[in-house]
C-alpha cells in the first residue's frame, strides 16, 4: 500500500514586522514544516510501522528552500520525496486552493496512491480546503479534521473520528482510496532522531515541473487577488501595565483583589 | 442582479448559530445587487428547519428530505444540484467543520474560486471583495475575485444572526441522491472531554498556552491557580502534547467558559481558542508580543515574559 503525505513550508511571522505591498517584508518571515502536515507524516509513518509493504510518499509544492522542510519528513521516516515547482509557480503571486489542487492531483495520478493525508489547514494562508478538494478532482473519497484513524486495508475502509465543534467527534467509515485532511493531537508526532537526519541525506527528493506532470503554465492562475494587507485595527480597549514585572505584577494583583479573586 | 445560495447547518436535531448568520451575510450580498436569497436545507427535520430559518431577507427555501444527519457525500451531491437550480453568482456555506468537509469539493466539482474563512464580504454585482485573516490573525487581507461564480466560507460568530421573521416560499427540492456515490457512513457521535473537572464552573481560570515550553514549566502555572485559588485550563497544544487531559481545553473544540477572570498566560488568541473564552467577564493576556491577537479582546495586558511575571504575581499573593 502507498500512502501520499502532502506537506507545506509555511511562513510564520515575527513579533514585529513590517508589511511590504500586500506581503509581509520577507525579512520578517521563519519558515518551518506545518505543525497539522507534521501530525500526516507522523500517522504515515506509523502506518508503516504497524502494517506490511507500505510506502510513505511525501510531496511539497514549493520552491528550493522547501526542501529543508521535505527533508524533515524523509527524516521522520518518509522513504522518498517529491518536490513539484516551475519557473511560472516562482512568478505566480498566489497559489489558491484550485491551483494547488490541480497540481497534486496530477502528483496523485503519478503516485497511485491508496491513502492521502494532508493537513486541515496551513499555518499562513489557511485556506483549509486543499485536501477535500484534492479528493473531489481525484474522485477519491475522504474527511476533513481527522483526528483518530483506524484502518482496514483488506477491506479498504478508513474509520476515523472527525472532530466537530463542542467536544463532540464524529464516528465515520470511508472507503479507500480516500483523502483525509488530519487534526493536530491524532498522534505524538516523533523528533528526528540523528539517524534519520543521516538516513535523510540519502533519500530521494525528486523534482517534477509542470512539464513533467503534464500540465501547463495556466495551472498557476488565479482568480483570487490580494489587493490589501494591513494589521487589523484593534478593537481593544485593553489596559496595558507598565513597568519591571514586579510592579506590573503588583498592578494585576491589585485588579484582580478588586474583583474578589485569591481573597 | 445575483442571486446567493446559501446552505444551512444542522447538528442532531439542532440548527446551529451560523445559519442564523448566513442568513445576514447572504442578504446583504443579495439585496447589494437586488438579488434573491436562496436557502439550503438538507438532511434532518428540514420542514422544522426551514420554518426556523424562515427570516427576513430569504426569499426561497429549498429543502431535501435525506437522512437524518450530516453525509459528505449526500451534501455534495445535492448542494450541487440545489446549484445549478438556482444558478446563484454567490454559494455560502460555514466555516465550521462540516462546511470544511464538503465546500471545498462542491466548489471544485461546480468549477468554483473558493475562498475561504471570509469575515468580511461585499459584492458589487461583478467583483466580490472578501476579508480574511492570515498568519494566524497578525494580518488581515481584502481579497478580490474576478470570477463569474465564486464559494465563499464564512467564519461563525463575525456576523450578527438574523432573527426577524421573514416570509419565503418553502419548497421541497427534487434532488436524486446515487447511493452508490455515497462510500462514507456516519456511525454515531461521541462526546468527549468529560471527567473529574468541570472547567465551565469556574469563577476564575488561570489558562496556558505553548509560550509554556515545557510540561516541566506547567508547575509554575499550576502554583499560580493555587495562589489565586483558580482552575487551571489550556489552549489546544498543551493538550494534544498530552501535557493537560481535553476536559481543560478552551476553545471552538473544547469547552466555552464565561468566567469572571480569565488569566490567558502565553497564549497567542487564535481564533478557535477564542470562540472558547471570548464570553468572560475580564480577560487578562500575559504575552510577549504586543501584536498578539489576544490583546485585541483582553481588558487587561502585560506584555512581558511569562517566566518573569508569573512568578511575581505568586509572590503578590502568598508573600
Ligand atoms: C478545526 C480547529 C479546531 C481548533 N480548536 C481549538 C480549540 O478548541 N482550542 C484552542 O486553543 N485551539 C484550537 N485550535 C488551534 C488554534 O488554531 C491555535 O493553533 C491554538 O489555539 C494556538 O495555541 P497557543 O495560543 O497556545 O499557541 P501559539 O499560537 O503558538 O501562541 C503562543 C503564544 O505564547 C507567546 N509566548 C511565547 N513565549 C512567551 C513567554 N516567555 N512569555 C509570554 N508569552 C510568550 C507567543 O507570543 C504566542 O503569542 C483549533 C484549530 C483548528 C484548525
Ligand atoms: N504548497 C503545498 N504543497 C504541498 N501540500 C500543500 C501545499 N499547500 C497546502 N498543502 C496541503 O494542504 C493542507 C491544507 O492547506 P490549505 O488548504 O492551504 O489550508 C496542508 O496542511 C498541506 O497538507
Amino acid at each position: 500500500m502507498k500512502v501520499l503525505v502532502t506537506v507545506k513550508e509555511v511562513a510564520a511571522v515575527e513579533d514585529e514586522f513590517e508589511i511590504d505591498g500586500t506581503a509581509i517584508d520577507e525579512a520578517y518571515l521563519e519558515y518551518d514544516l506545518n505543525e497539522w502536515d507534521d501530525y500526516a507524516i507522523e500517522e504515515g509513518v506509523q502506518i508503516s510501522e504497524s502494517e506490511d509493504d507500505v510506502e510513505v510518499v511525501s510531496v511539497t509544492i514549493g520552491p528550493e528552500r522547501s526542501e529543508e522542510t521535505i527533508r524533515m519528513a524523509l527524516a521522520k521516516g518518509a522513504d522518498r520525496a517529491v518536490r513539484v515547482w516551475d519557473d511560472s509557480l516562482e512568478d505566480a503571486e498566489m497559489l489558491d486552493v484550485e491551483a494547488k489542487t490541480n497540481l497534486l492531483a496530477a502528483v496523485v495520478e503519478e503516485e497511485e496512491p491508496d491513502l492521502v493525508l494532508s493537513g486541515v489547514q496551513a499555518d499562513d494562508d489557511g485556506f483549509g480546503a486543499t485536501g477535500v478538494s484534492l479528493a473531489d478532482e481525484v474522485g477519491f473519497e475522504w474527511a476533513a479534521v481527522v483526528n483518530d484513524l483506524e484502518l482496514d486495508v483488506e477491506g479498504g475502509v478508513a474509520s476515523v473520528r472527525r472532530e466537530l465543534e463542542g467536544g463532540v467527534e464524529e464516528l465515520t467509515d470511508v472507503d479507500l482510496p480516500a483523502v483525509l485532511t488530519i487534526q493536530t493531537g491524532i498522534n505524538e508526532p516523533r523528533y528526528a532522531s540523528l539517524r534519520g537526519i543521516r538516513q535523510a541525506q540519502r533519500k530521494e527528493i525528486k523534482p517534477m515541473t509542470l512539464d513533467d506532470l503534464g500540465l501547463s503554465a495556466d495551472v498557476a492562475e488565479s482568480d483570487l487577488e490580494i489587493v490589501d494587507m494591513y494589521e487589523p485595527e484593534t478593537e481593544s480597549d485593553a489596559t496595558l501595565f507598565e513597568g519591571s514585572p514586579d510592579e506590573t505584577a503588583g498592578q494585576l494583583a491589585e485588579v484582580l483583589r478588586d474583583g474578589g479573586v485569591g481573597q | 442582479m445575483s442571486d446567493v445560495l446559501a446552505v444551512a447547518e444542522h447538528r442532531r436535531g439542532e440548527l446551529r448559530d451560523v445559519s442564523y448568520e448566513l442568513v445576514t451575510v447572504g442578504s446583504e450580498v443579495a439585496d447589494a445587487t437586488g438579488g434573491d436569497l436562496h436557502l439550503a436545507v438538507i438532511s434532518g427535520d428540514v420542514d422544522a428547519h426551514a420554518e426556523a430559518l424562515n427570516l427576513e431577507g430569504v426569499d426561497a427555501i429549498h429543502t431535501v428530505d435525506h437522512g437524518e444527519e450530516f453525509n459528505h457525500d449526500v451534501y455534495a451531491q445535492v448542494v450541487e444540484q440545489v446549484y445549478d437550480a438556482v444558478d446563484p453568482q454567490v454559494l455560502l456555506t460555514p466555516n465550521s467543520v462540516n462546511g470544511l468537509d464538503y465546500g471545498p469539493a462542491v466548489a471544485n466539482a461546480l468549477d468554483l474560486t473558493y475562498v475561504s474563512d471570509a469575515v468580511g464580504v461585499e459584492f458589487d454585482g461583478s467583483t466580490l471583495t472578501a476579508t480574511r485573516e492570515m498568519y494566524s490573525g497578525k494580518v488581515e487581507t481584502t481579497t478580490e475575485v474576478e470570477a463569474e461564480s465564486v464559494a465563499v466560507s464564512i467564519r461563525s460568530a463575525e456576523w450578527p444572526a438574523t432573527e426577524t421573521a421573514g416570509d419565503a416560499s418553502i419548497e421541497a427540492f427534487d434532488a436524486t441522491v446515487d447511493e452508490d456515490a455515497v462510500k462514507s457512513t456516519v456511525k454515531g457521535f461521541e462526546e468527549v472531554g468529560g471527567g473529574d473537572v468541570d472547567i465551565t464552573e469556574a469563577d476564575v481560570l488561570v489558562s496556558v498556552g505553548r509560550g509554556i515550553e515545557e510540561e516541566e514549566n506547567l508547575d509554575l502555572v499550576r502554583d499560580l491557580a493555587d495562589a489565586l485559588d483558580a482552575t487551571l485550563s489550556s489552549s489546544r497544544p498543551i493538550v494534544d502534547n498530552g501535557w493537560l487531559p481535553k476536559n481543560r481545553q478552551v476553545g471552538q473544540s473544547g469547552k466555552v467558559v464565561t468566567p469572571d477572570f480569565y488569566i490567558a498566560i502565553g497564549i497567542s488568541g487564535a481564533v478557535q481558542h477564542v470562540a472558547g473564552m471570548k464570553g468572560a467577564e475580564n480577560i487578562v493576556a500575559i504575552n510577549t508580543d504586543p501584536n498578539a491577537p489576544i490583546y485585541d479582546i483582553a481588558d487587561y495586558g502585560i506584555v512581558d515574559d511569562l517566566f518573569e511575571v508569573v512568578p511575581a504575581l505568586i509572590e503578590e499573593f502568598e508573600g
